[in-house]
């Protein structure tokens, strides 16, 4: 049995807001200037590099790149040797971002659904925790901005509709969101399992590096497929119109139901701020 | 491609009507934020029959909520937020003289029609570009609701602020435009 402090997972969590507000990965860096190369609107090439420009600026400036600095989305996995001292894991990361939103100058997005009062520390996160063999605990936070997260669709198909009908949905859901998930966007899909279960697969398909293609060479050749044909809805950077519309496409299954064929999507915007730590 | 359009509010009839959709524009001179609560106490005061906190008449409202300023910077990150949940308030400070509104996504058809009947654009800055965009602020100064921490309204100066025309007042739609030309048929 290893023991961690609840303290020491707060401090890497701290750690983790502030570098995800203001540090892109380079998965998405390169991403983006790859699509700044290939990009056929001049209005979308525009648009891309304020992007590049404004993560250099951030970056160098120690500054939020966007001021929807999220809300914290975490995958927790944690080794069965491992036990958590003087306090619980989800505590312990709440502390973390607690801090880390209020020491970063963090914007606080996070209010009571109905009355809209803001929680004023940006917490609660969501968080899913597991449990995987080992003595490591991996920490994956995502800080999420509203405006891609509200373009996010599940659908609750018939198995008879099958990859057409996926496809259409994705498609439609794409479509219809414009300029709204400050596209280029990344697209996680989740396909199978049941309700919640495909909505949190999507979700996680967004924590794969941008460029990585799925180790299911069914769903790497359908993830390929999507990636042009989201492209060919010429939404383009910023909905202006382009070439660009995604950066990726990444997609998780699960089995489901012999009634079932759940599909859900979630969209990630340009802002893809992604991090992890194993410890 | 067309020349950027430099505009300083407030704004008359013909500066908005000489805009096009597509067009790249650098605003220098004051924005006004606002986002959903405040939108939602300026419509209250026009229901109770007050005044609003600002002269409305030519400006700009820019949809923001930054991120706290650091000490020693004036405003934090300030990007644009989904201009699409403000719509059911922009008609009625359209109707007001409100010349325009900065944000970005698609507005809806009742706003469309709005920017036509009252000669106003709907422009769009580059949503993410939050830290760019916060370079072009010179000075913001809380000027009413300062409960609402980053939705409060604020005054802003801006110079170079960049933006493009998607909107325009004429029933020109750049996200239709730009989107049909790029479409790919299927073959
Ligand atoms: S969708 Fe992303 S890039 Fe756009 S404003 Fe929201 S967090 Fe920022």
């Amino acid at each position: 049995m290893r023991t961690v402090k609840a303290e020491e997972i707060t401090d890497k969590v701290r750690t983790l807001c502030l570098d995800a507000a203001t540090k892109l990965g380079d998965d998405v860096k390169c991403a983006l200037e790859g699509a700044l190369k290939t990009e056929e609107s001049p209005l979308g090439k525009d648009v891309l590099s304020q992007i590049v420009e404004n993560y250099k600026i951030a970056e160098a400036g120690d500054q939020p790149m966007c001021q929807d600095t999220g809300l914290a989305i975490f995958f927790v996995e944690l080794g069965s040797d491992v036990y958590i001292e003087g306090g619980t894991v989800e505590d312990a990361v709440n502390e973390g971002v607690r801090r880390g939103y209020e020491d970063g100058y963090l914007r606080k997005s996070v209010c009571d659904p109905i009355t809209r009062k803001n929680t004023g520390d940006n917490t609660p996160a969501i968080i899913h925790l597991s449990t995987v063999p080992g003595d490591k605990v991996k920490i994956m936070i995502a800080a999420k901005g509203g405006g891609s997260e509200n373009m996010s669709g599940i659908a609750m198909l018939k198995p008879a509709q099958g990859i057409p009908g996926l496809k259409d949905f994705v498609l439609k859901t794409i479509r219809e969101s414009g300029g709204n998930p400050c596209p280029p966007i990344v697209v996680g899909i989740g396909i199978g399992g049941d309700f919640e279960k495909s909505a949190i697969l999507s979700k996680k398909a967004l924590f794969r590096p941008v460029g990585s293609v799925s180790e299911d060479a069914e769903l790497a050749a359908l993830e390929a497929e999507l990636l042009e044909e989201v492209n060919a809805l010429g939404v383009g950077p910023m909905g202006f119109g382009g070439t660009t519309t995604a950066i990726g496409v990444h997609i998780e299954k699960h089995p489901c139901h012999i009634a079932s064929f759940p599909v859900a999507v979630n969209i990630q915007c340009h802002a893809d701020r992604h991090k992890e730590v194993t410890f | 491609m067309t020349d950027t359009i430099r505009l300083t509010p407030p704004l008359s009839d013909e500066d908005t009507a000489g805009l096009k959709a597509g067009d790249r524009v650098l605003i220098s001179g004051v924005l006004y934020t606002a986002r959903d609560s405040a939108h939602k106490r300026l419509i209250e005061l026009l229901d109770s029959g007050k005044e609003l906190p600002f002269d409305i008449k030519g400006q700009l409202i820019y949809y923001v909520g930054p991120t706290p300023p650091k000490p020693g910077q004036v405003i934090g990150s300030a990007g644009p937020t989904t201009s699409g949940r403000m719509d059911i308030f922009a008609p009625r400070l359209f109707d007001l003289g409100l010349k325009g509104t900065i944000g970005k996504g698609q507005r809806s058809p009742e706003v469309i029609d709005s920017l036509e009947k009252n000669n106003a654009v709907y422009l769009a800055a580059v949503g993410g570009a939050a830290a760019l965009i916060a370079k072009s602020i010179k000075k913001a100064e809380v000027i009413a609701y300062e409960d609402l921490g980053p939705e409060a309204i604020r005054r802003l100066e801006v110079e170079d602020f960049p933006a493009i025309v998607v909107n325009d007042a004429h029933g020109g739609d750049l996200f239709k435009a730009g989107v049909e030309k790029y479409r790919k048929k299927a073959s």
